[in-house]
């Protein structure tokens, strides 16, 4: 709450002072380019980053929220308490919050839009975070009470994602083309193919957005995104897709470059149930072929965090294991041997869209080549990516970026598409979710990252920086990308 | 004068590019698929001498092996036209005015109809990219072309007496269109074959610029082109030396197929095939 | 001609009925699921079956034809299934900027054609005549996307003469609006207008031939009347048809430069949809298409008839 009074006296002082000092007033409006167009807007209704990137807490909020560093702040909730047992959770809300339509908020409308989600017939992307979830009770109108089928460490967690946020039951339905939302920001136009408006919220509960205009505007080609920014089209691109230019946007005192992490771990994922790949040695031999910074450097121009597990390096409980699979081409020609591969193997190689994965792709493929592990190369869109490999489970290796926020959990899925089964990892998972200690939680997931280290799962990348480009004027963007979003409340122009 | 001229600097421009494809299966400067990481993005120069790309690679080298996958695509694309599409042409020559003519005939304005690069898209969505499916994309919309010109210059050949004489004499169509109207047709086709060539290269450079032709590490000049357009402000060697490729390229066959028509036939100087809107449309389809 | 006409209007609906089943089998196989591109990674079966039912993609594939076919006769294009708002709004949105862009990218290559052709015509065989055909040559030869690459560099970057695309809008004002249409109408013009100067050239020397000329130019006309009064009006017949199904092909070949200059049009649009599995938007807009084409071709056809009953007889 102190924090906020400052805040606002701030806020305060830089809009005396602007007003006094100079004649030429500030801008407040700002134009961001975003690669890809969200199909829709509505964040509980589709799993493209590209929804919560214009929507996350510009127009949307839930009960708790991701802050710039990652950590889970309170929301809509404003604070909550958590029985002994670890099975309910009371969620007491803001007072005062109106809906952009001017309709006032209440708990009931939380308790309809978790329900909504976690529905037998919901079309939540992102189901699985209110598994857990028993009941939800609407104790008074400020008042939420939800309770668990079993204790869950990651609630709080999971209500801050955008897949959570909270929507009232009479606007939902529209909420994919024109959403109505509780935001510092509202909706105000959509040319689809080409941008999305939105304008400040001047009745909005907390502190108000300084812009009083953000528009997305969507540019798929790198080459056009260099344009637009080198332009002066946009004025800041937060996810810019070619690493190569960014020496030149660094030269220039135009422009701020900012590169933060990401939660994307970059894998060379592995099919464990295709021959040779179900030989842990032959995944070992993958794993000392690979020289990540020879990728690092070829494909994302040095961007990018070396990783030996399947987990965030910026993470307080992240271990480094990447001394565990450290280039050895002639270690890995040895273990194929071992493996009864002396003279290599053929494999496929299907990679998505994302330069890293093209890119990448290439690199690896000459490096197998160096241990006699020939690829043969397809290049995939994203619909036939997730066809073949992700759905078919029909591929040898692909590569990709696991963007979701502590995704770890994932190698606990026997039939998910790299079918990585392993009982005690399995075992180690389920515990870790009805474990709220924190400290036994840290250990638990170090242990995780241990395990499939060891086991090599997956050949282990880098995990993706996020390289933005704005205009050195621009104040306040996220430097890192905790979760897919471009939170423009804080956002001002300096002059 | 100028017709000679034409042929000449076409057919140096054709056996350039075909030599530098030949040369490439025993002979390239630098190998173009391991990797060079270290030496990315060289300026054109010293032992490279149009540069490197972004992985090390010598550009050079990969032109001389992306002009084979060019030249093979459109070779093979253009027969499959030639192949199914005469054929065609001549059968709705010889059965002018009946069910099959007007079949066949509106078969071609169907596949004029389609938008061709979104066909292309489709095609590979469904088959997958590779080389093959860019050959059959562009390879389709070769058949009406071939399928048109040659019905429309067959109807002339059946006009004439000799034909006429043949018919008397109890020859069959299909013997007719074998024996007499198919070699008077050669030399025209051989001129839209080069025409159709130029502009196969030309598809195959748009549709692995979009991704869709043949496959990394397979060199391809779209490809090429695809690839460094990020780095085109601070590299511009990596686009310039592929485009300029694509360019000689079709200049060179377009050179060649108008400097053979001329030779073949000077009363066609002016008439050009490749100027029905047929050809038209069908060369901005792809491209 | 009636009886030419009937036969003429029977062949364009069975063509069309054609290239309706043949559009959408084609569409309908190519493999990948809209529903679970828009789920992604995370979501279980159940929920996939959910949205396919609630896109109502749950329903058999006869029974999809035969809706899309029966409400495409009412104008009724279907709901898109990632934006979920009807198609025929959105392809009334793209052609906000696919039409006025193909028309201006026609305008370029006409204005700079017609004079180029006409020019190398009535010079054959000068210096003009031998560059022009040069550069008209190399018009044919550059591919596009390079050019409109090397435009950007110059006139966006280098030069900051325009923006490096998009498309603010008609409302923000006629010019501001041609002016963002203006690097991509370049692009899309110059093998148009390559094409176009070579055919006028031809055109034009193929009627500065013919006996009406020579019979225009006995009787005293001079060289300049005869081409203005009569050879260049009989010469504009092929160009026109040229430039008719030029239109129709601009309308969706724009897709590489559209997705260069990031414009909101017809072919982006279509190239979108293709890579998330939109498939009623890319079924409904080939459809469009092809209609456009197949139209434009029996109007000329007609057309040709009307002019020359000689023509009647070939169908």
């Amino acid at each position: 709450m102190i924090k906020k009074v400052s805040t606002v006296l701030v806020a305060v002082a830089i809009a005396t002072l602007g007003a006094v000092g100079s004649a030429q007033a500030a801008r407040t409006d700002i134009t961001v380019g975003m690669q890809l167009e969200p199909p829709n807007l509505d964040p509980t209704a589709g799993a493209a980053a590209a929804i919560d990137e214009v929507v996350y807490a510009n127009v949307f909020e839930g009960l708790t929220r991701f802050g710039a560093d990652g950590s889970v702040k309170p929301a809509l909730a404003k604070s909550w308490e958590i029985s002994e047992d670890g099975l309910t959770y009371s969620f007491k809300l803001q007072s005062g919050i109106t809906f952009h339509d001017g309709s006032a908020f209440n708990a009931e409308d939380v308790r309809f839009s978790l329900n909504r989600s976690r529905a037998e017939k919901s079309t939540n992307a992102q189901k699985q975070l209110f598994a857990s979830i028993d009941t939800i009770k609407v104790a008074d109108p400020e008042t939420v009470v939800i309770t668990l089928s079993a204790p869950n460490g990651a609630l709080l967690f999971n209500l801050a994602w955008g897949d959570a946020i909270v929507m009232s039951p009479d606007t939902f339905d529209k909420a994919k083309t024109a959403p109505i939302g509780t935001g510092p920001f509202k909706f105000s136009r959509w040319v689809q193919g080409d941008r999305i408006e939105l304008v400040k919220n001047p009745d909005y509960w907390g502190t108000p957005a300084k812009l009083d205009k953000a528009v997305f505007k969507f540019i798929s080609e790198p080459t056009a995104a260099y344009a637009a920014l080198m332009a002066g089209d946009v004025d800041a691109f937060p996810v810019y897709p070619a690493p190569e230019n960014l020496a030149q946007f660094e030269a220039d005192a135009r422009f701020n470059v900012v590169v933060g992490s990401t939660e994307g771990e970059t894998i060379l994922s592995t099919n464990n149930k295709q021959a040779p790949f179900d030989n842990k040695l032959v995944r070992q031999a993958l794993a000392h072929a690979i020289n990540r910074q020879e990728i690092i450097d070829g494909a994302m121009f040095g961007y990018g965090t070396p990783i030996g597990t399947h987990f965030a390096p910026h993470h307080p409980v992240y271990k480094d294991f990447t001394a565990n699979s450290a280039y050895d081409p002639a270690k890995a020609k040895a273990l194929l041997k071992e493996a009864g591969f002396e003279n290599g193997f053929k494999t496929t190689l299907k990679l998505p869209p994302p330069s890293y994965a093209r890119r990448g792709g290439e690199i690896i493929a000459a490096q197998l080549r160096q241990v006699g592990i020939e690829t043969e190369i397809s290049n995939l869109e994203w619909a036939q990516w997730l066809e073949q490999v992700f759905r078919g489970k029909d591929f040898g290796l692909t590569i990709v970026s696991h963007t979701e926020p502590m995704d770890i959990g994932i190698y606990a899925k026997p039939d998910y598409y790299f079918q990585y089964d392993n009982k005690d990892f399995q075992q180690l998972m389920s515990d870790l979710t009805l474990e709220t200690d924190d400290a036994k939680r840290a250990e638990m997931l170090q242990q995780a990252q241990g395990i499939i280290a060891d086991d090599y799962v997956n050949g282990y990348l880098f995990q993706l920086a996020k390289t933005g480009v704005a205009n050195a004027d621009v104040v306040g963007l996220w430097e890192n990308s905790p979760t897919q979003a471009n939170d423009l409340t804080e956002v001002y122009w300096a002059k | 004068m100028r017709r000679r001229r034409n042929l000449v600097i076409g057919a140096l421009l054709c056996v350039l590019f075909i030599a530098a494809a030949l040369v490439s299966f025993v002979w390239t400067p630098f190998d173009v698929i391991s990797l060079d990481i270290a030496n990315k993005l060289k300026t054109p120069g010293g032992e490279h001498w149009f540069g490197t790309d972004h992985f090390g690679r010598d550009i050079l080298s990969m032109i001389m092996v992306g002009a084979r996958t060019s030249i093979a695509v459109a070779l093979v694309a253009v027969g499959i036209g030639m192949v199914l599409g005469v054929p065609l042409g001549l059968f709705a020559a010889a059965s002018r005015g009946t069910l099959l003519d007007e079949l066949i005939m509106r078969g071609n304005d169907l596949i004029f109809a389609f938008p061709a690069l979104l066909i292309a898209i489709l095609i590979t969505a469904v088959l997958g990219p590779s080389a093959v499916n860019a050959i059959i994309a562009i390879g389709i919309f070769n058949i009406p072309v071939f399928a048109r010109l040659t019905r429309a210059a067959a109807l002339s050949l059946w006009e004439r007496d000799y034909i006429l004489s043949a018919r008397v004499a109890g020859k069959s169509k299909l013997r007719i269109s074998a024996e007499h109207i198919l070699p008077n047709l050669l030399n025209l086709l051989i001129v839209q074959g080069t025409i159709q060539f130029s502009l196969g290269v030309l598809a195959e450079a748009g549709l692995s610029y979009v991704g869709l032709g043949a496959q990394p590490p397979t060199p391809s000049w779209g490809r090429m082109l695809a690839e460094s357009q990020t780095m085109f402000s601070f590299a511009p060697h990596l686009a310039i030396f592929p485009g300029l490729a694509i360019v000689f390229t079709v200049l060179g066959l377009n050179l060649f197929g108008d400097g053979l028509r001329d030779y073949f036939d000077p009363r066609l100087r002016h008439n050009r095939h490749d100027e029905t809107p047929e050809a038209i449309v069908n060369d901005e389809r792809v491209s | 001609m009636i009886r030419y006409l009937a036969r003429r209007l029977l062949s364009l609906a069975l063509t069309l009925l054609v290239a309706s089943v043949v559009i959408f089998l084609i569409i309908e196989v190519v493999p990948g699921d809209t529903a679970s591109l828009m789920l992604g990674v995370n979501a279980d079966e159940e929920t996939r079956l959910a949205l396919r039912e609630e896109l109502g993609l749950d329903v058999s594939k006869p029974v999809r034809y035969f809706n899309w076919v029966s409400g495409m006769l009412t104008g009724d294009f279907g709901i898109s299934y990632t934006y979920r708002t009807p198609v025929s709004e959105m392809i009334a949105d793209r052609m906000m900027v696919s039409f006025p862009l193909a028309l201006y990218a026609l305008a370029l290559s006409t204005l700079i054609a017609f004079p180029a052709g006409i020019i190398a015509a009535t010079k054959r065989g000068s210096f003009s005549d031998v560059s022009i055909m040069g550069v008209t040559q190399l018009g044919v030869a550059i591919p596009n996307f390079w050019f409109a690459m090397i435009l950007v560099t110059i006139f966006a970057i280098k030069l900051r003469w325009f923006s490096a695309g998009g498309f603010p809008g008609w409302e923000v004002g006629f010019f501001a609006g041609l002016k963002s249409l203006t690097l991509p109408a370049f692009a899309l013009a110059l093998p148009q207008a390559s094409i176009l100067a070579r055919v006028m050239r031809s055109s034009l020397l193929d009627t500065l031939g013919e006996d009406f000329i020579r019979t225009a130019r006995a009787k005293g006309l001079s060289a300049r009347q005869a081409l203005w009064g009569h050879a260049l009006r009989n010469a504009l017949i092929p160009v026109l048809t040229i430039i008719g199904l030029q239109f129709s092909f601009l309308l969706a070949g724009a897709i590489i430069i559209e997705n260069i200059f990031f414009l909101p049009g017809l072919g982006r649009m279509i190239f979108q949809a293709i890579t998330q599995r939109d498939l009623i938007v890319v079924e409904s807009v080939v459809m469009l298409l092809v209609f456009a084409v197949v139209a434009v071709t029996f109007l000329v056809d007609v057309a040709y008839a009307v002019v020359d009953p000689r023509l009647r007889r070939r169908v």
